[in-house]
C-alpha cells in the first residue's frame, strides 16, 4: 500500500516535471523566434516540408469533409425545410471548427511525425551532439526553423482546407441535392462575419504553435534508440491530438 | 538540406494558395456583392418591406426560377426598398401588369420573389418597373397583430360581461 502511494506520488511528480519542461521549451522557442526569423532561408525550407508537402492530403480531406458536411447538413436542414441555409451551416462549420481542428489533426499526423522522427533520428545518430561540439546551438540551427515552418504553415493549410471544404459542400448541396446556388451563396454571405473567419485563423495559429512545439519537443528529447524514436513519433500524434481538442474547446468557449 | 529551386517553387505556390484561400474566406463567403453573368434584362420593384430578402435570391414564376435579385437599395423619394431583378433572357414574355411578391421558402428557408403574370398583352422590357408589389410578411408583426386583436376581443367580451352583471 505504502509502495503504491509512493509510486503514485512519483508518477504525479514526473508528469509535473514533463509539463514544466514542455512549458520552458515552448517559452524558449518563442523567445528565439525573432532571431530565427533572420535566417529566413532555413524557415522557407521547413515551410516547404511542413506546408507544401501536406497540401495534397489537406486538400483531399477538405474536399471530402466538405462533401460529407453537404450531405449531412442537407439531410438535417431538409427536415426543417430550410435547406437553403446549407451554405451558412457548411461555411460556419468549416471556418470556425472543422477547418482548424481537422487540419491540426492531419498536420500532427503528416508533418508532426515527420518532424519528431527526423529530430529523433538526429539525436539517435548523435548529429545534435556533434553540432554542440562545433559550438552550433542545435535549437537555433535545427529546431527553430522547423518550429516556425509549422507555425507559419498551419493557418494557411486551415484556410485551404476551409475553402476546398466549402466548394465540396457546394458540389454536393447544389449540384447533387439541388439547393439553389443563389440561396447557398447569398445566405452564406449574409450570415458569415469577418469575426468568424478571424476566429478560425486565431484557432489555427494557436494549434500551429501547439502542434509544432509538441513535435519538436518530442523529437529533440527522444531517447536515442530506434525504439525511442518510434515512441517519440507516437507520443507526438497522441499528445497533439488531445491538446488540439482541449485547446479547441477552451478557445471556442472564450471566443464565442 | 540546401533549398533548391523546386522546393522554393513548391513553397511559393503553397504560400500563394494559402493566402488566396484566406482572401477567399474573407471576401467571398462574407457579405459582399456578387457579380452575376451579364445576360437577360433588368426590372426594378419597390417594396414596403423586404424582410430577409438578399441579393442573389431567386426570382420565380410558378416555382420556376427565371432570374435573380441583383441588388437591394433604399429609395428616399418613395421611402421604400428598391430591388433590382435580373431576369434571364429566355423569359421575355412577362406581361407588364404582372405583380411581384416576396415569399419564404419553407418555415425557416430563404426568401425569394415570386412573380404572378397579369393579363396585359404588352411585355416588360429592360429597365421597367413592376408597379404591383406585395411586401414580405414579417412573422413578428403577424403574431403581435393576432395577439392584440385577441386581447381586444377578450377585453370587449370581459367588459360586456361586467356590464351584464351590473
Amino acid at each position: 500500500m505504502k509502495r503504491l502511494a509512493h509510486e503514485l506520488a512519483e508518477r504525479i511528480g514526473d508528469s509535473l516535471v514533463s509539463l514544466g519542461r514542455y512549458t520552458l521549451f515552448t517559452l524558449r522557442l518563442l523567445a528565439e523566434t525573432p532571431r530565427a526569423l533572420l535566417r529566413f532561408r532555413l524557415v522557407v525550407e521547413q515551410v516547404h516540408n511542413a506546408g507544401a508537402l501536406s497540401l495534397v492530403i489537406i486538400m483531399l480531406s477538405g474536399l471530402f469533409v466538405g462533401m460529407v458536411l453537404g450531405l449531412q447538413g442537407f439531410d438535417l436542414l431538409e427536415r426543417f425545410g430550410s435547406e437553403d441555409s446549407l451554405g451558412t451551416a457548411a461555411a460556419l462549420g468549416l471556418v470556425k471548427e472543422l477547418g482548424p481542428v481537422v487540419t491540426a489533426l492531419l498536420f500532427a499526423g503528416r508533418a508532426g511525425t515527420a518532424l519528431a522522427s527526423e529530430l529523433g533520428l538526429m539525436r539517435a545518430t548523435d548529429q545534435l551532439s556533434a553540432m554542440e561540439m562545433m559550438a552550433v546551438d542545435p535549437v537555433r540551427r535545427v529546431v527553430m526553423p522547423r518550429f516556425l515552418g509549422g507555425v507559419f504553415s498551419m493557418p494557411l493549410l486551415a484556410a485551404v482546407f476551409s475553402m476546398i471544404g466549402i466548394f465540396g459542400a457546394q458540389l454536393v448541396g447544389v449540384q447533387l441535392m439541388g439547393v439553389d446556388p443563389g440561396q447557398f451563396w447569398s445566405q452564406m454571405r449574409g450570415a458569415v462575419e469577418h469575426d468568424d473567419v478571424l476566429e478560425g485563423v486565431i484557432k489555427s495559429c494557436v494549434f500551429g504553435v501547439a502542434c509544432s512545439a509538441i513535435a519538436v519537443y518530442e523529437g529533440y528529447h527522444s531517447i536515442p534508440t530506434a525504439e525511442g524514436v518510434g515512441r517519440a513519433t507516437t507520443r507526438t500524434v497522441v499528445i497533439s491530438s488531445v491538446v488540439v481538442l482541449l485547446l479547441d474547446y477552451m478557445l471556442t468557449a472564450v471566443m464565442l | 538540406m540546401r533549398a533548391t529551386r523546386t522546393t522554393e517553387l513548391g513553397t511559393g505556390m503553397f504560400v500563394l494558395l494559402g493566402f488566396a484561400a484566406l482572401f477567399f474566406l474573407v471576401t467571398q463567403i462574407t457579405n459582399r456583392e456578387i457579380g452575376f453573368g451579364e445576360g437577360g434584362y433588368r426590372l426594378t420593384a419597390s417594396f414596403e418591406q423586404i424582410g430577409g430578402l438578399k441579393a442573389g435570391a431567386p426570382v420565380s414564376m410558378s416555382g420556376v426560377t427565371i432570374g435573380r435579385v441583383e441588388s437591394i437599395g433604399y429609395d428616399f423619394t418613395e421611402y421604400k426598398a428598391r430591388v433590382v431583378l435580373r431576369i434571364e433572357g429566355g423569359y421575355d414574355r412577362i406581361p407588364d401588369d404582372s405583380d411581384a411578391a416576396i415569399f419564404t421558402a419553407g418555415l425557416l428557408g430563404g426568401q425569394y420573389i415570386g412573380i404572378s403574370p397579369g393579363g396585359s398583352g404588352t411585355f416588360f422590357v429592360d429597365g421597367d418597373q413592376i408597379e404591383f408589389t406585395q411586401s414580405a410578411i414579417v412573422l413578428e408583426n403577424l403574431i403581435s397583430k393576432f395577439l392584440f386583436s385577441k386581447a381586444a376581443e377578450q377585453g370587449a367580451a370581459g367588459g360586456a360581461g361586467e356590464q351584464g352583471a351590473n
